[in-house]
């Protein structure tokens, strides 16, 4: 192997543990809000902290790579999809750690009929899965588990168009859990927010293992084309 | 890490003229130190002070201290000359093998070393090859004479030919100048690998090469030592103004 190689290498796996760091981040916060777990939310806010140091690891041995291999072809791809996966995953994980602080903020359990009326928890599990899935995707070079995530972002955009109305409906239904359903409302803007992130992340993995540039193209384009 | 190599307030003269001002500066154990700067900024002959080369070119005149282990090589008695350029090693910048077989090459340090041993000089010689990751090339046409091997597998062949007789320090001048792209990834390969048990240093008009081989880079101009520090720093944020100038091709 050679010295580019091993650091290429060292670099995937870097990118790959942050992944998984930021999929049982989500993993956790969703069984936080079920089970208003709040020591698991705390443990989620408290890891925050590692999300962000491999962002800084990860970015500064991209700009070493850059500066003394000048990486091309293959190589030169997957650094520039690297940065940008970083830096999606490390919203991601803002994400993971905002929803967890909402459980915090919640001073009651959440009612069980506003977590179903509002499908938050399916919205939570569509996103964790699609999240684990680009981790997949990239692990396995398989672009076509990558491409499925432009049609699955649906789903989190349909619950989040619904969701004002569904709100809406539980704080009249439920007048002792406003502040609940409006923490609710909070974290389903967030998680819409995965959707994007992980659309992006897959038009990364799209474009270090096929060469090709899918984003800002028309759907029909950028879910064929396989 | 210790250091394996030291210069103290190093200062070299070529009859008047002044080609290295007070360089200090340290290698370390087992890593690969890269010197870059423009032509005739001193730092070829910085590297020949390890092995005592710029003694051989008439007027000059050295102060300051050189130390190897620990130990001034500047002060040592001249019979054991021989056994520090047997201890620091060499490859330049020309392959330059013997006009010998492929084995012989490789062999000859050792026989003129006194060693008869034929078993232990064969297992020597297939040893170091590998090293030289040449091995696989050369291992049927040992006999065949160096100048049949292409321009790279002779240099690597002449890397083998330093490493046979065991040094601690391997110095080399622009070592993949005159190879093709291929060749010069061999050989940086091979430097990568070889710091795990040498401690090298290399002289590179190349800085995308020593970006790629090294762990502590040295620039220096019209004989100063402008800057030295880890690879990484030179390459992404360097302290001197006039290492970014030279390193983004601004000047030199």
């Amino acid at each position: 192997m050679t010295h580019l190689q091993s650091e290429l290498k060292s670099l995937k796996g870097d990118i790959l543990e942050m992944w998984q760091l930021v999929v049982n981040q989500l993993n956790k916060g969703k069984e936080a809000l079920t089970n208003f777990d709040r020591d698991l939310a705390e443990e989620v806010v408290e890891n925050e902290k590692r999300v962000n140091s491999f962002e800084l690891k990860i970015d500064r041995d991209c700009e070493n790579i850059f500066a003394l291999f000048q990486p091309v072809a293959t190589d030169l791809r997957l650094v520039l999809a690297s940065l940008k996966i970083c830096n999606n995953l490390e919203r991601i994980g803002d994400i993971a750690c905002s929803v967890a602080e909402f459980v915090l903020d919640a001073d009651t359990d959440f009612n069980k009929s506003i977590l179903e009326s509002t499908k938050i928890l399916e919205m939570y599990g569509v996103a964790n899965e699609m999240v684990a899935d680009t981790l997949e995707a990239f692990d396995q070079e398989d672009t076509r588990l990558a491409r499925t995530m432009f049609k699955r972002d649906k789903i989190l955009d349909q619950i989040d168009q619904n969701a004002l109305d569904r709100v809406e409906e539980s704080i009249k239904n439920h007048p002792n859990q406003v502040r609940n359903s409006l923490l609710v409302m909070s974290m389903i803007r967030k998680l819409e927010r995965v959707g994007d992130q992980s659309k992006n992340i897959a038009e990364e993995i799209i474009f270090y293992f096929e060469a090709k540039v899918v984003k800002h193209k028309k759907k029909k384009q950028k879910e064929g084309d396989e | 890490m210790g250091n394996k190599l030291e210069t103290i307030d190093v200062n070299l003269y070529y009859g008047d003229f002044h080609a290295l001002k007070g360089i200090s500066m340290f290698i370390s154990e087992n890593s690969v130190t890269a010197l870059i700067g423009p032509s005739g900024c001193g730092k070829s002959t910085y590297l020949r002070l390890f092995n005592r080369m710029n003694d051989l070119i008439p007027n000059t005149r050295i102060e300051g201290q050189v130390l190897l282990d620990g130990e001034d090589i500047y002060q040592i008695k001249p019979s054991k000359i021989d056994h520090l350029r047997r201890n620091v090693g060499m490859v330049f910048q020309k392959p330059n093998p013997f006009p010998k077989s492929i084995f012989e090459n490789v062999a000859y340090g050792l026989r003129v070393n006194g060693i008869t041993d034929k078993s232990f000089i064969g297992a020597q010689v297939e040893k170091t090859l590998r090293q030289a990751v040449l091995w696989e090339e050369v291992k049927d046409k040992l006999k065949k004479s160096a100048f049949e091997l292409s321009g790279g597998q002779q240099q690597r062949l002449c890397i083998a030919r330093a490493l046979a007789i065991e040094p601690s320090v391997i110095l080399m001048d622009e070592p993949a100048s005159s190879l093709d792209p291929i060749s010069t990834g061999k050989i940086e390969d091979l430097i990568f690998e070889l710091k795990n048990l040498y401690t090298i240093i290399v002289v590179t008009h190349n800085m995308q090469q020593a970006g790629r081989v090294s762990d502590y880079t040295g620039f220096f101009y019209l004989g100063n030592l402008i800057e030295f520090d880890k690879t990484k720093k030179i390459f992404t944020n360097p302290s001197k103004p006039e290492t970014e100038n030279y390193i983004t091709g601004r000047f030199g």
